[in-house]
This record gives structure tokens, sequence and C-alpha cells, in this order.
């Protein structure tokens, strides 16, 4: 089969998968998992297959496997979709295939298959346990997900979409696969949907997601009407269409076109990959079920919203040249993605839950991302992108082998305690080592551990690009959040792993089911050796026995010659210090931390500070105040109940009983005393058809038929009148 | 078979009347003949009109419009019984005579007079053929008031609490514009010496001078455009005529707010493509501004009202306004971009165009519906409050799955319905009414806040107890009417070309 092909069938699998769920297999959660897993696996080999090659190709990127249909007739033309393959749609590829089929292992052991059915457990909420008999003793234990089949229709439906989106060679498909992982998200957050928060959390993923989206679209139209197409290739190879983009002003601020379009593409990417001012419904999100979790917000959904910047990146950066001053898009850019990173990374110093801290941490690295990419330092966005994909995707899941093993403990004990609360933890390495050495690898990776893992790899290359770049600022506010990341990173080892257990349900923890664990273990591989395909040359010692393959590979996506500058050591000693340094300290302020009741250290340092950060500065409630209620509040008090209601109607309701009023009129002092009754249609007809009809009103269908026939014939009749009249 | 094929138009025309006529003399008790009789009745105009469709792409049917039938009416006026088609109007045909049988099968729940009931329907789908397939003037119009007169009677008869005040809103708002209409009519009529929309098209734009009734030709025109934009704006509607809506649609009857939502709002838009943009292209042009300016309101108001309804019911009946909004949206667009010469922006146009009515169908798919979907669970809780619902997902599995999917076809998904109509509207209308666009968005945004609000009170959250046990899941007679809804949404969703053509084609041809 030849690989454009294959391309087309990336995404099928998972597709069919959802339908025949949804529709047929859905009684039967074997069935359900089985199908679920082949339309994985399925979409799984062939995106091998296509990286495989598509490696081994030479010159890819500048031509790429493609192939189109047409698909909207507009006039003489045609809007076509499409796929391609190129260095891009390769890496994505990689570890989108790879996270997403561990993602569907993982679940299989997630959401309790094989255990029994809960007598208490009912569709919406998570299940409560069920109690069963051994050796003539009564206990508790974890009880399957009622609505099993269901979850695996919905994450076939995802990793349907998300395939879509990689493999689309146009914005048009990329944007479909974009707002279906937008539903498939709002629906997987509110999956408990009888549990209020999660339902709240779901719209709020949609609403705010969406609000980047309408943007979206208006680039994408602005884009489509500006140069007559949407697809990638034909976009950015045409230098006479790349040339008008950049020289043509637009009507809006005086910008030109790629600034415009730029900007506008950015803000769908601000609301998918959550980044500030947008960044409020992730870590909400984490209401979900966590492999849900680790699907939207570490592998896939958030890393679609980066793709798409990184994608178009040739129109934001149109017109500039490698060391020339930023365009518009990308200071834009830079600005945002820098400033989240470190507006994150302090929110997430102060989280106890365990998956809300590594919600923020996946705001904050995506915030590196965007700053990477709008400083010009375009392969360490592709390449930090991926490792993240892969040590955060780990993190989500080991997270949830942890709430696992401690939801057994409470179980176990029968004690009501949050199972995600760190505080409640404590001394878990002994009980589930699996699980604590690979959540070590990822939470490694995470804080930029030197040498050994990925993180170090790809953070190192953003903050040389920034550094190599001359911005200053970027690069400082980039190295103090990365110490931030390993304080915090520390602080969540620290709290979940060592020490004493704090609670009893901590003492009663137990480790994951190997259907669990095992795709942690492929996970931390990658999130500790995928980093070295990207060692730069002009790295002390290293990088003499490095070929810097993915330096090569992407950078041929690039119109222009990546310039390998003089390597400097500040830097890689600033990225080791800030690593290794915030990793110590955190394991030094928390490793006394022995009671769950106890005061956070830094509460006790930062008093105030540290609980407004808790809040999360309290953009939610500013949000609420300036935003939401101010817009319900039009809606239904101005356009409602002022426009409609008493505007317009008040006004109909006016002419009517003017109406009345004269039909009266006429009535009582016209035609009663002087036709003497003779004619009183007047008053009746302005009083309403109604009330004449009324009185018709006997339910004899012969009355209403004479009445249609007669209305019409009366109509004709007039108009005859009136045109032999004239 | 030639006699059939010759005048297929007036037979897929007649033969509800003719089926309504014949049901008059079956015994009014005998309620289970009537409904599968009708349900027979209305799906033959479906079926002719498939084979319309058929004949519709062959090389022999040539012309602007085809399978014409002229035959003089009313000679003394000069007025014919000349129908025809083009791609747009087969588009509506197509949408009509999906949406009747579907509605009737639906309204199999009506036990009350039955008889009446149906033989209304059969009449009121005449009706709305009519005014697709109409080539005269005052036949359109004739038409256009023959569908206005069964719905009357069925939200009156058949409808809900305050079906009183709603039906005397929609019938004296609605007369309201007819008589503008129908003024207009006569004065194109009188001045051209024919009702002939053919002969009319191509007379009627060039005349610009001269003295009519003592009034300069301009004025006469301007005012015979003002009365057709009103007629219309008021059955799209067009904010601010829009306020008979929502009354109308929630306490009409399922099946009528199914053929209300999914037809008679579109004989509107039909009318502002049909008559408003050839007759009168340079007054189009001019006030296209206006228009765009109103529907942008409509989108944005329509959403905003629709999210703060409590009854499930209005807040459907709201979004059809703000759909609709887009519907015109587009529609000035292209009647702006008739009087351009730029190669670009008539290209736009023809993309707002094709939207237009492509959105047209789609929403006559979408709201028939929510409409249905709404009606599903009012048979059951008799209520359609949103607040008495939550959490009835647990316990309707099949039916809040299927009401996802609408609501989402709705809202305008992607790989549904929806979005490929308004993604073709925005895109179309950018270049031309860039700030319209850009602030119909806030109505974009706001569709996601109503829909998933509908969604959230009644599917999801804690269950509501008093529901528990109580409720029936949706049955096979019901899965009949949704599922063939569901499977052209997707369809169209997936591969529009298959309908886009068919409206592309004649689209094109204009600009």
């Amino acid at each position: 089969m030849s690989i454009n092909s294959l391309l087309w069938l990336i995404p099928v699998p998972p597709l069919v998968g959802f339908i025949l769920i949804a529709l047929i297999a859905y009684r039967s959660n074997r069935a359900s998992h089985s199908i679920a897993l082949l339309g994985a696996g399925l979409s799984f080999l062939a995106s091998m297959a296509v990286v495989i090659k598509a490696v081994a190709t030479h010159d890819l990127g500048s031509d790429p496997f493609t192939s189109s249909i047409n698909w909207l007739p507009t006039g003489a033309t045609w809007l076509r979709i499409g796929v391609l393959a190129d260095p891009l749609t390769t890496v994505m590829l990689f570890f989108v295939a790879i996270t997403i089929l561990m993602i569907f292992i993982y679940s299989i052991g997630y959401h309790n298959y094989g255990q029994p059915v809960g007598k208490h457990d009912r569709p919406g909420l998570p299940p409560e346990g069920a109690e069963v008999t051994e050796h003539g003793k009564v206990h508790k234990v974890p009880s399957i997900e009622p609505m099993y089949a269901k979850f695996f229709a919905l994450l076939s439906l995802f990793a349907f979409a998300m395939y879509l989106l990689v493999v689309s060679d146009s914005l048009l498909m990329l944007y479909i696969g974009w707002e279906i992982m937008g539903f498939c998200s709002y629906f997987l957050i509110g999956f408990w949907y009888g549990k209020e928060s999660a339902r709240k959390a779901g719209i709020k993923a949609f609403i705010t997601t969406r609000i980047g989206d309408v943007f979206m679209l208006l680039g994408m139209v602005a884009l489509y009407s500006a140069t007559g197409t949407l697809n990638f290739h034909d976009i950015f190879s045409n230098h006479e269409t790349m040339e008008m983009l950049a020289g043509t002003v637009s009507p809006v601020f005086g910008w030109n076109w790629s600034t415009l379009i730029g900007i506008l593409l950015f803000c769908g990417t601000i609301g998918k990959s959550a980044q500030f001012p947008l960044h409020v419904w992730l870590p909400d999100a984490m209401e979900g079920p966590t492999p849900v979790s680790a699907m939207i917000h570490a592998a896939t959904m958030v890393s679609a919203g980066v793709y798409m910047s990184i994608r178009v990146f040739p129109i934001m950066s149109a017109g500039w040249e490698p060391g020339g001053a930023l365009t518009t898009p990308m200071v834009v850019m830079a600005a945002i993605g820098t400033f989240t990173a470190l507006f994150t990374s302090t929110i997430a110093l102060a989280q106890n839950d365990i998956k809300r801290v590594l919600a923020y941490s996946t705001i904050s690295q995506l915030g590196y991302m965007l700053a990477a990419l709008g400083i010009g330092a375009y392969v360490a966005a592709v390449f930090h992108l991926m490792t993240h994909a892969f040590f955060k995707a780990l993190l989500f899941l080991a997270s949830g082998s942890v709430i696992h093993g401690m939801e057994h403990g409470v179980l176990h004990t029968g004690k009501h305690i949050d199972p995600q609360d760190m505080r409640n933890m404590g001394g878990l390495r002994k009980k589930m080592p699996a699980t604590f050495w690979t959540f070590l690898a990822g939470g490694l990776a995470l804080s930029g551990f030197p040498i050994i893992t990925a993180g170090f790899w790809s953070k190192d290359e953003i903050l040389s690009g920034a550094f190599a770049s001359h911005q200053v600022l970027i690069f400082v506010v980039l190295a103090v959040s990365a110490l931030f990341t390993a304080f915090y990173t520390a602080r969540q080892l620290t709290l979940v792993f060592l020490g004493n257990p704090r609670t009893t349900a901590a003492e009663h923890a137990s480790e994951s089911k190997k259907v669990m664990t095992l795709p942690l273990v492929v996970l931390s591989i990658f999130a500790i050796a995928i980093g070295w395909v990207g060692i730069p040359k002009a790295f002390p010692v290293l990088g003499k026995l490095s070929p810097a393959w993915f330096q090569d590979f992407v950078g041929s996506m690039l119109a222009y010659e990546v310039h390998e500058e003089a390597h400097s050591y500040i830097p890689l000693l600033v990225s080791i210090l800030v690593s290794l340094g915030g990793l110590l300290l955190g394991w030094l302020v928390y490793r006394k931390y022995n009671t769950a009741e106890e005061r956070d250290p830094l509460h006790k340092s930062l008093g105030g500070v540290f609980t407004f950060l808790q809040n999360k500065y309290k953009v939610d409630e500013l949000y609420q105040k300036v935003f939401i209620d101010p817009s319900l509040w039009i809606a239904d008090k101005v356009v409602y109940q002022f426009l409609d209601l008493k505007i317009i109607d008040g006004f109909l309701h006016g002419v009517a009983a003017i109406s009345v009023w004269l039909g009266n009129l006429l009535r009582y002092k016209f035609d009663v005393p002087v036709v003497n009754g003779g004619g009183d249609g007047l008053a009746k007809t302005t009083r309403g058809t109604g009330w004449l009809l009324h009185k018709q009103q006997t339910g004899k269908v012969q009355q209403y038929l004479t009445i249609s026939i007669g209305i019409t014939v009366i109509a004709g009749l007039i108009i005859l009148m009136l045109v032999i009249s004239v | 078979m030639n006699f059939l094929t010759d005048h297929l138009l007036t037979w897929i025309l007649f033969i509800p009347t003719v089926g309504a006529a014949l049901l008059l003399f079956v015994p009014g008790g005998k309620v289970k003949f009537i409904r599968i009789a009708s349900l027979v009745i209305s799906v033959l105009p479906l079926l002719l009109t498939l084979y319309l469709w058929s004949l519709y792409q062959s090389p022999d049917q040539a012309g602007t419009f085809r399978f014409e039938e002229n035959y003089p009416w009313f000679t003394a006026i000069n007025s014919s019984y000349h129908l025809g088609i083009d791609g747009v109007s087969l588009a509506m045909l197509l949408l009509t005579t999906i949406l009747t049988p579907l509605a009737i099968l639906t309204s199999f729940n009506i036990k009350e007079r039955v008889k009446a009931f149906m033989i209304l329907f059969l009449v009121l789908e005449t009706g709305m053929l009519g005014v697709f397939m109409a080539l005269d003037l005052l036949l359109f119009f004739v038409f256009w008031e023959i569908g206005l007169v069964p719905m009357y009677f069925l939200i009156n008869q058949w409808g809900g609490e305050k079906r009183n005040y709603a039906s005397l809103k929609f019938i004296l708002f609605t007369m309201g514009g007819s008589l503008g209409l129908l003024l207009a009519i006569q004065m194109i009529g009188v001045i051209s010496g024919t009702f002939d929309l053919v002969t009319i098209t191509q007379s009627w734009p060039a005349l610009n001078e001269g003295v009519m009734f003592g009034i300069p030709v301009a004025t006469v025109k301007a005012v015979a455009f003002w009365a057709f934009i009103i007629a219309f704006a008021i059955k799209v509607p067009v904010w601010p005529f829009h306020t008979w809506l929502p009354d109308a649609h929630t306490e009409a009857p399922t099946g009528g707010s199914m053929i209300l939502a999914g037809v008679l709002l579109k004989l509107g838009a039909y009318g502002f493509i049909r008559l408003v943009l050839p007759l009168f292209p340079q007054e189009s042009a001019r006030f296209a501004g206006w228009l765009a300016a109103l529907a942008t309101a409509a989108i944005v108001f329509g959403a905003l009202a629709a999210a703060a309804q409590k009854d499930f019911k209005r807040l459907v009946a709201y979004s059809s306004i703000n759909h609709m909004g887009f519907v015109v949206l587009g529609i000035a667009a292209a009647a702006w971009a008739a009087a351009s010469t730029n190669p670009a922006i008539r290209e736009s146009a023809v993309i707002a165009l094709n939207g237009s009515v492509l959105q047209m169908f789609n929403h006559g798919l979408s709201a028939a519906g929510m409409f249905f979907l709404v009606g599903v669970i009012y048979d059951r809780a008799h209520t359609r409050k949103l607040e008495d619902f939550g959490g009835l997902y647990a316990i309707l599995p099949i039916y809040g799955s299927i009401l996802i999917f609408t609501s989402m076809a709705s809202l305008g998904l992607p790989g549904l319905n929806g979005f490929v109509s308004e993604f073709m509207i925005v895109r179309g209308v950018w270049p031309i009414f860039t700030l319209w666009i850009a602030l119909g968005m806030i109505g974009l945004l706001f569709t996601g806040v109503y829909v998933l609000k509908a969604l959230t009170l009644t599917l999801h959250g804690p269950l509501n107890e008093k529901w528990s046990g109580k409720l029936s899941e949706i049955n096979l007679r019901e899965l009949w009417v949704i599922v063939p809804l569901m499977v052209l949404m997707l369809s169209i969703g997936l591969w529009p070309s298959w309908i886009l053509n068919l409206i592309n084609s004649t689209v094109m041809t204009w600009f």
C-alpha cells in the first residue's frame, strides 16, 4: 500500500471502533474494549509504518507525502481536503500513536475491568466499590465503571479526531479534528455527569476553548479569502502568496494580513492549549477520569494547540529573518507563552491535589513551547512538544495509579478521605514500587534533570535558544519558572512517595495491576531516552557523538537555514543549576512534612501569598464577576426581558390595544347608532381574527376547509378587484 | 409515464391536497387508518421528488428553470399557472417532502380530531411546495397564503396553553407582511402587464425612468422593495420582526413546530433569493448593509435570548432566530456583491449564497430534530421547564445520545451539517461585511452557551429523583422520525457535495 493511502487510513480504525461500540458492542464490556484497542492498535501500526518510511525519505520537508480530494464546491472551484506527511507530521504521529495506545491499555485497568459490579453504582457517578465475601469475611473492593463501554467509545472518537488533525494537509480538516476533540473533551471531562463539579467543568472547558475557536475561525476564513486555499503546502511554498500576506495591509489596526491572520489563529491556540488568559478551564478539567486527563491535557489535545501554531508558523513569521526583529504575532506568542510559563508554575507550587499540580505544570510547559516558537526557536518548540507529551502522559497515568492505590486503601479502611490530596499520602514508594520508579522518571524529566532525561534536552534547547537570540528577559523568566518546576516536582515526589504514610489509607495502598503499570514502564523509557535524538552538536563531549538527527529532520521544514549559534555555557549551566537546585530545595523543605493536618511549609513562610496562589490568583472569581455574570445578565434582562418582551412586544400590544379601541369606537359611536348594527364587521375584524374564528372552532373539518378555501377565494377576489379598478 | 414526467411538479404539488380531499370521505373514527393513509400520501411527493432529482441531472433539462409547466390561469390579468424549479428550489422541495412525512409520523400521538389535523397538514404541504415551485407572482402569493391558514389552525386547535395568543400573533404578524407583499405584487404586475416571474425578471430591474400613478418609478420601486423586504423579514424572521416566532413555535404541537421551523421560515429566505435579489438588484445592493446589520442583530440577540430561556422549547425556538440570521447575512452579502465587478468578491458571494441555501436546508433538519426531541420528552414528562429535569441521561441513554447528536448538529460541530454551511457563510461574508461577521462571532459563542445549557440541565447533573422509573425510553416510531434526520445531518457533515453540487450549480450562474 502506498504511504498516501495509508495516511488516509490512519484515522479510520478508531472511528469505526466508535461506531461499532456505540451501535452494537456497548452491551459487552469485553467486546467494547477489544474493539477500541484493535482500532487504536491498527492506527498505531499504520502510523509507525508512515513514520519509518518518512524518516528514511530524503527531502521530506520540501517534498512531503500528500494526497487530496475535492470536498466543497465553491462556484467553479473546489475546496479540497487531504492528507500530508512531512517531518512535523511524522514527529506528531510518532508520539501521538504511542501515547494513545498506552492510554487505551491503561484505561482497562483504571476502570476496573474484571472487578464485580457495585450494588450502588450508577451511570454518571464514579464507582463506589463492591462488597465481596472471601473466606467468610466481607470486604470492599473496587467495582467496574458503570459506563465502561461508553468510555471506550468516546476515547475512540477522541483518538479519531486527533489522528485526523495530525494527518490533515489543510487548516480546514485540522479544524474539524480540533472541534471534534473539543466536543469529546467536554464529554469526557463531564464523564461523571452526575457530579455537579464535573458537569460544570465540562461546560467551562467547552465554552472557554470556544472563545479561542471563534477567533480561529475568523483567522481561517481570512486566510482562505486572501489566498483562495487552506492547504498548508500550497500557501507556505508559494512565495508570491507569502509576500502578499506579509506586504498587504488588512482593514484591522493597519496590520498586514499575515499579522492579522497569525494573531487570530493564535487565539485558537490560547484556548486549546490553555494559555493565559484562557487557562482557567484546564485545571477544572481534572474532574474527568485520569486517562482522559492524560489524553486531553498531556498527550494530545493541548498539544494540538501548540501544533497548530507551529504549523502556521510561516504565516506568523512572514517577513522575519533569523536574527531580525520579531513580527507582531511572534512577539505576542513569546509574551503570552513566557508569562503563562511563570504564572502557572507559581500556582502549581501551592496545589494539594496531585492532578492539579500536573495540570498547572502542563500549562506552564506549553507556555515554554510557545515562548520558544515566539522567538523563532522552531525546532526547540517541536522537540519540547514531543518530550513533554511522553513525560506528561506518564505523569498523569502514574498519578492515576497513585490515586487508584489510595482508593484501594480508602475502601479497605472505610475512612472517607480525599484520595487525590497529596497531604494524605506519603511513603507510597514501598507500597507501589513500579508506580514510584516510573513517576520518578517522569518527574525528573519534567524538572529537566541533566543528561539522562528527555526533558533536560528539550528545555535546554529552549533556554539556549532564548539566550542565543538575546532575549534576556524571556531567558530569565523561563529559567525562574524552571526552578519553580523543579521545586514543585520535588514537593510532589516527596509528599507522595517519600517519608512515612500520613493516613491509614496510605498505609493500605496497593500497587496497581500490570495492565496499568506496563504502559507506565513503556512511557518512562521514552521519557528518559527520547531526548537523545536531539542532543545538539555543540554540546560538550556528548555532542561529538550525537548526529543531532532531530534538528536536521525537523529543521528541514524551515525555509531558512538554521545556524548553529556558538554554544554558550551560560544557558547550560543555568538549566542544570535550576533543575538540581529546585529539586534539592523542594526535597529539603518537604521531607519533614509528617502529618496530613500540618500547615504547608511554604504557607508558613509565604503566608497570605501562598493562599493567594492556592486560589489561583482569584482569576476564576474575577472572570465570574467581570464576564460571566454580566453577559448572562445582559442576555436575560436586556436582550430578552427588555428588548423582546418590553419594547418589541410592548409596541405590538400597544398597536393591538389601539386597534381594539378604534374598533370599539367605530362600533359604538358609528356602527351601532348610524348603521344600526348593519355591519359590525370592522370592529370584530380589528379585534382579531382569533375572536371571530373562536366561534368557528367547532372541530368540524369541513368548516376549517371551507374557511381555508374561502380565505383563498376572497384573497383572489380582492386581487381581481384591485387590478380591475386600476 | 410521459404524463407523469411531463407534469411532475403538478403531481408533487397536488398529491397532498388530493389525498386530503379523499380523507374527507373517511369516517373520523378510523383513526389508525387515517394516520397510515396520511403518512402514505405524504411519502408519495417524497418519492416523486427523488425521481425529479434523478431527472434533474440529465442534460436535456437545460435552461434556468427546468420541468416548467405554463398554462393560462387568470387570463384577464395575465397571470398564469407557471411552475418550474432550479437547484435552489429543488433543495427546498427535498427538505419539504422529507420533513412532512416525518412530521406526520410524529403527529401520530395526536389523539383529538385526527382527521382534521391530518387534512390540514396535507394542505399545508401543498402550500409550501407551491411557493418553491411558483414562477408567477400571483401564484406565489396564493401559495404563500395557503401555507399560512392551516398553520394557524394547527396552533390554535392543537397547541399548548397560550395557543390563542400565539396563533393570533402568528397570523396577524404574517398577514401584516402579506398585505405589503400583495400590494407590491399588484404594482409590479400592473406595470409589467404580466405576473410571470421569468418575464418580469428581465424587464423590471431595467425599469428606472418614467412616472406611474403620478409618482416617479424610482419611488414606486423603492416602496415595492421595502414591502417585499418586510414581508420576508417577518417570515424568516429577521430581528426585530421576530417576536411572533418564540410564541408560535412554543405553542404549536410538535409536528407543527417541526414544519414551522423546518420549512415555513425558509419561505421568507427563499423569497429573498427568488424575488428580492433578481427583481431589485440595485436596491438590494444599496440596502444590503442594513440587512446585514439586522441579520447580525438576529444572530447575536437570538443567541443571547436563547441563553436566557427557562423553557426548553422556547430555547429551541430562539435558536432558530440565531441560525436564520446566518442565512440572511449570507443573502445580504450576495446582494451587495451583485453590484461588484471584482471577481474575488463575486466568488465570495457564490460561497456565501451557497452557504445560505445549505444553511436553510441544514437548519430545517436540525431544528425539526430539536423540536421533535423536545416533544418526545414533553410527551413523557408533561413539562418543558429545564429546571424540572436533570440527570436524565442515566435513565434515558439512547434518547440522551440522540439529543446530544442533534444539539451538536445545531451548534455547528464540524463533522455534522451545521458547520459546513456556517463555515461557508462566514467565509463568504468575511471580505464583504467584515465587521458584521466578526460581531456575529458573539452569536456563535453563545450558541455554545445555550446548547450546553439545554443539554446540561436536562441530561446532566444529579438525577431529579421524581423521574426515576417514570420516563420511558424513546420508542420505535420515534426512532423512525429521528434516525433519517440524523443520517442526513451526518452525511452532509461528512460529504456536503451531494447536496451542495445541486445548489452550487444554480447559484454560480447568478454571478
